[in-house]
């Protein structure tokens, strides 16, 4: 990893650590959560090359399966994180069979529709997620016996499974087999013709951020003691994607960096006048970056000048 | 459950697949061209119901005037649209394309709702065609029948445009080699410009199409873009063809799968988009290769 990067991971790692105490803890509890969702939809975009815009299947349908367990039939909310990841790991791997034989737009447009078929059936089936209302849930439950009602206790143990999940993504990327991830992104036909299983590579790819989004969405319905149908919407989708980039896609420090600042702008644009439409100065910021910030925020700090260092 | 309860669904589902037809169509013939998917396809289609309802409220400009008037001033902003930003995008990956139609997506339907409310408001049918007409079999609502009519006789003149006509085969020529056709002579950008323009304008007249019918409210187009995404996909991307056949035949599965079980209303189009690209990645009427 690049020097500038990893000075920009250690200052996001501290902002991390301090965050409760500069934030409510609650909203500091959803930087954190988004901040991995856009790690995970990451993965898929800023290093297979394939942009994704259904995570919010794995992200809402996870938060889904906690709120369930949790509220409806008392599981410990261990278990019911890891169920949820469970759900999202099989839909991920059945979604993934389907669209990894397509790429580029085609794939944006698949995921997107097959990510509407989840939100319509949690629509429907209102006896088990609450519908249009959402599921609330009266507590977080325990963790193997263990209460986690404090806010600021609940940041930390999810911000070490957070840590631990970037780490993870850190590991692959590094890895051979995140190699040959860029260069399918790079060269997809050569990449094939080398001899590599491009498919295999790409539905692994997406298992793994499709299991990563689960994590983050389960912790996200724990930490707000609520599952609802927007958590399902592909605005949703977009909005992650837009952290992604913002950030800086492809650099895994930026779309940390892009989920905070989305968080950021979101609060203060609620403050104003024009609150109930923040998106519509998410859809400004993000429209100029498209235009002429592609690279994003960790991207334009890689492109600054930097002495070469001796590697 | 009586046949002539059957035919009458049967005709609802002729007339929402003519606003999927319309969609589509506008967004294949955008995509045929600029290579980008137009993810504000359904902000035009809200632009143009509200355009249609501005219209009536302060120029009291009547139904049918809106049916031309509505799409030509929509198309306008979408031609600026096209030459101030997408042109811009021409040369990056599509991917981005469909990012920022996304990103305007966001920001036309929020300002919609800061000038109009979240809420909407109704537009009256057009007295000349409230009422029923009676169809031999039945009596049926004729404005779903004018609705039915006008998709099925644009689609069809679009389809000559771009099919048959000479600028449509330049349209085309433009799309296969832009290089080649520019040192033949030809405007190329203008050629863009005037394709997307002629989306867009597809896309608002479903708009006015739908004003009548439903409350005419900001986010009116959200929910049927989506749609339009998995029957264009389903069609096969930019086939003309394919989006206005699997535009009507979706319409009228859409309905009489609700006939059989209603709850199935808001997913079988993507149920089967979901067979289709398992058995057939190109979609129904695309060439293998493409996407």
């Amino acid at each position: 990893m690049d020097a500038r990067l990893r000075i920009l991971l250690i200052l996001v790692a501290l902002a991390g650590l301090a965050l409760p105490k500069l934030i409510y803890p609650i909203v500091a509890i959803d930087v954190l959560c988004f901040a991995l969702f856009a790690v995970a939809l990451d993965l898929l975009f800023g290093f297979a090359g394939l942009l994704s815009f259904g995570q919010a299947m794995f992200w809402g349908g996870s938060a889904y399966v906690v709120a369930i367990l949790v509220q409806t039939f008392h599981v410990d909310a261990a278990l019911a994180v890891a169920a949820a990841i469970g759900y999202a790991t099989i839909l991920a791997v059945i979604v993934g069979l389907l669209v990894v034989r397509r790429s580029g737009i085609y794939f944006a447009m698949i995921t997107l529709a097959i990510a509407q078929i989840e939100y319509f059936a949690a629509v429907e089936l209102k006896g088990l997620t609450g519908g249009e209302n959402g599921l609330p849930m009266d507590s977080r439950g325990t963790f193997f016996g263990v209460h986690l009602a404090n806010d600021t206790l609940f940041y930390y143990v999810a911000l070490v499974v957070v840590a631990l999940c970037v780490w993870l993504v850190m590991r692959v990327v590094g890895s051979p087999f995140g190699t040959v991830l860029r260069a399918i992104r790079q060269n997809e036909t050569r990449t094939i013709a080398l001899g590599y299983r491009v498919n295999r590579f790409k539905l692994a790819t997406f298992v793994l951020s499709g299991a990563l989004c689960g994590v983050a969405g389960a912790l996200y319905a724990l930490g707000n003691r609520l599952a609802g149908l927007e958590m399902i919407d592909w605005h949703t989708s977009g909005a992650v994607v837009m952290m992604a980039i913002l950030g800086g896609s492809g650099t895994i420090v930026g779309p940390i960096i892009g989920a905070g600042i989305y968080q950021v702008i979101e609060y203060f644009v609620s403050k104003t006048p024009i609150g109930q439409e923040t998106d519509l100065v998410m859809g400004l910021v993000f429209a100029f970056c498209i235009l002429a910030f592609r690279q994003g925020i960790a991207g334009g700090v890689l492109s600054l000048p930097w002495r070469k260092t001796s590697t | 459950m009586s046949a002539d309860y059957l035919a009458s669904q049967l005709f609802n589902g002729l007339a929402s697949g003519a606003y999927y037809a319309l969609l589509a169509l506008g967004l294949s013939v955008i995509f045929g061209t600029l290579r980008i998917i137009n993810f504000a396809h359904g902000a035009m289609y809200m632009l143009g119901a509200f355009a249609t309802y501005y219209g009536a409220q302060y120029l009291h400009l009547n139904f049918f005037l809106a049916l031309i008037a509505a799409p030509l001033v929509v198309a306008a902003l979408g031609t600026i649209f096209e030459v101030v930003f997408l042109r811009r995008l021409q040369g990056t990956d599509p991917v981005y394309g469909l990012l920022f139609t996304f990103a305007t997506t966001l920001v036309v339907v929020n300002l919609m709702r800061i000038l109009a409310g979240a809420m909407g408001s109704p537009y009256n049918i057009p007295d000349a065609l409230s009422g029923a007409t009676n169809l031999g079999f039945t009596l049926y609502p004729t404005y779903k029948l004018f609705v039915i009519v006008v998709s099925v006789v644009v689609c069809a003149l679009v389809w000559w445009f771009v099919e048959r006509s000479l600028l449509g085969a330049r349209i085309r020529a433009a799309t296969e080699n832009p290089m080649l056709v520019r040192a033949l002579g030809i405007d190329t950008p203008r050629l863009i410009t005037i394709t997307f323009g002629l989306g867009v304008a597809i896309a608002a007249l479903a708009g006015v199409l739908a004003a009548p019918t439903t409350n005419v409210y900001p986010s009116m187009g959200d929910d049927i873009i989506i749609y339009t995404f998995a029957i264009v996909v389903i069609g096969g991307l930019g086939s003309i063809t394919g989006s206005i056949v699997m535009g009507f035949a979706l319409g009228v599965l859409q309905t009489l799968g609700a006939v059989w079980y209603p709850p199935i209303a808001t997913t079988l189009i993507f149920i089967v988009m979901v067979i289709v690209i398992a058995l057939r990645p190109s979609g129904l009427f695309g060439r293998p290769e493409s996407g």
